[in-house]
């Protein structure tokens, strides 16, 4: 008999991880409560380090699901554990008896408004990191051509008055990358990031980082403290440049702002029924933050991706594939006996 | 007019709106590595001068980039363009050639 696994959200790690599930002989099925599968992914344009399209990722990892059953515009209502097996009563009316469950709900985009200071939604020049991707995506340009255009890390990352104090990790690689790609397209405007660190972690990434300091962008050591509007319609944003100890202005055309990560309300309300805890940022508790970040408290669920906390799409895919052989470890132990 | 006594401080607000872009670009355009300074001291830190009289590299190339070049020439006013910073600047930039390139661009 296969073994049902239902897999709860359909961005990278619960498509990738469905895609090892079943070739490994489960019987999956991926509910999704968007329109299409791809989370995140499907809404970036090119992926840091190496500017890959992000339409090739989302490519091969659909490859991977095409034998899966997958349900888009599903939520999941109702979920409870019976004796060992976990009944979830999905919203297009199906019912689904699993032996294991993965929550691989992902994490929602900062809400930039709540920064009211930065003028998201107020000034028309305010954008986010998400919005840029958006235009990059369908090729949208600024017309006229911008003159300056600024980059702000950390909005709504490290900001307890935000409701965060963690850093999002993927912004600051995220900022880099749409600098490089926004000098490209107007080489003749003035491109400044605005950083309190900068955490360019991963392999290739300081990389990003020299070729955008060769290519000319300014990188301005301190934090947007507000963003205002100049008689002629342009942003006055003001700083310190902590580097040289004194307060700065500078007037721009656009202000990107780097939104941070923040747990997916969705999967929050799955976890919800099940009485899943989260931690002080607000993502699902591991089991052991160390040695088994896939398992949570419960028998037979697991996690995969950003609903632990906020993570590259390496670190992603690699916790999909770990979380299928926990699955499997874990159906072989209490369902093969 | 009437001397009331006080007067009005200019702003020691950085006008990144007033810097002058051009001096900097040419001097990038001739010495591409001064983009490349991450700002980690490492100059100052190791400057014979800096330990008498403040003098920064880093400090100068900041002071430049806010076009504020009169403080990039009360920084660089004391090199004795004895080169320990270029021995240890981990971004590999040529400072000694970059200083001498900055006198001669700002004319300092
Ligand atoms: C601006 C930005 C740019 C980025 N660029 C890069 C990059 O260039 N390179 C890189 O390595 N990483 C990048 N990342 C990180 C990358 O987006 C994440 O690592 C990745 O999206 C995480 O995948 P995930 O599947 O865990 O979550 P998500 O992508 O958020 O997918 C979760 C999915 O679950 C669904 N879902 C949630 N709850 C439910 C529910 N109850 N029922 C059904 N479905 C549900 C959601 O609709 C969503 O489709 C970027 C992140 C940001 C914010
Ligand atoms: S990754 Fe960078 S921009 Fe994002 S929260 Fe961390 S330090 Fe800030
Ligand atoms: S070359 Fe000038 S700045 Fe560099 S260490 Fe010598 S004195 Fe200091
Ligand atoms: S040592 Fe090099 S990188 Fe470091 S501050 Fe000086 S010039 Fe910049």
């Amino acid at each position: 008999m296969k073994n049902n696994i239902l897999v709860i959200g359909g961005g990278p790690a619960g498509m990738e991880a469905s895609a090892a599930l079943s070739r490994m002989g489960y019987n999956v099925i991926l509910a999704e409560k968007e329109k299409s599968l791809g989370g995140h992914l499907a809404k970036w344009d090119r992926l840091f380090p190496d500017q890959i399209p992000a339409k090739q990722v989302l490519d091969s990892l659909l490859e991977g699901i095409k034998d899966v059953k997958c349900f888009t515009e599903t939520d999941v209502n109702s979920i409870n554990l019976l004796d060992r097996s976990y009944n979830a009563m999905l919203s297009n009316g199906i019912t689904i008896l699993a032996d294991a469950v993965l929550l691989a709900s992902g994490f929602d985009l900062f809400k930039a408004e709540k920064k009211e200071e930065y003028g998201y939604g107020i000034y028309e020049g305010v954008l986010t990191n998400a919005d840029l991707e958006k235009a990059f995506k369908e090729g949208k340009t600024f017309s006229p051509a911008p003159m300056a255009i600024g980059f702000v890390h950390c909005v709504g990352s490290r900001d307890e008055k935000a409701g965060n104090p963690a850093c999002s990790k993927v912004c600051c690689a995220t900022a880099v990358k749409q600098a490089i790609e926004t000098k490209e397209l107007y080489p003749d405007a003035n491109v400044y990031c605005f950083y309190m660190d900068l955490r360019m972690f991963g392999r290739h990434y300081e990389d990003l980082y020299l070729r955008a300091q060769k290519s000319g962008i300014r990188f301005i050591r301190g934090r947007v403290s507000e963003v205002s509007e100049t008689a002629d319609g342009r942003l006055l944003v003001k700083a310190e440049d902590t580097l040289s100890s004194k307060p700065l202005k500078v007037s721009l055309d656009r202000l990107v702002l780097m939104a941070g990560m923040r747990p997916s309300k969705a999967g929050r309300a799955v976890g919800h029924q099940l009485n899943l805890t989260t931690e002080e940022d607000g993502f699902f508790s591991s089991a052991d933050n160390l040695l088994s970040i896939q398992r949570s408290k419960l028998p037979g669920f697991f996690y995969a991706g950003a609903c632990t906390g906020p993570k590259t799409l390496p670190d992603t895919l690699h916790e999909a594939r770990s979380a299928a052989m926990e699955i499997d470890r874990y159906i072989k132990e209490n369902f093969r006996k | 007019m009437i001397d009331f006594g006080f007067s009005v401080n200019p702003s020691s607000r950085i006008n990144l709106d007033a810097a002058d872009g051009e001096k900097f670009h040419r001097l990038a355009a001739l010495e591409p590595d001064a983009l490349k300074c991450m700002a980690c001291g490492s100059c100052s830190a190791s400057c014979s001068a800096a330990a008498f009289e403040d003098t920064s590299l880093r400090r100068a190339l900041l002071s430049l980039q806010n076009g504020l070049s009169d403080d990039a020439a009360k920084l660089l006013s004391h090199c004795m363009l004895c080169g320990k910073c270029t021995m240890v600047c981990p971004r590999g930039i040529n400072t000694r050639h970059l200083i001498l390139s900055i006198l001669k661009i700002y004319s300092l």
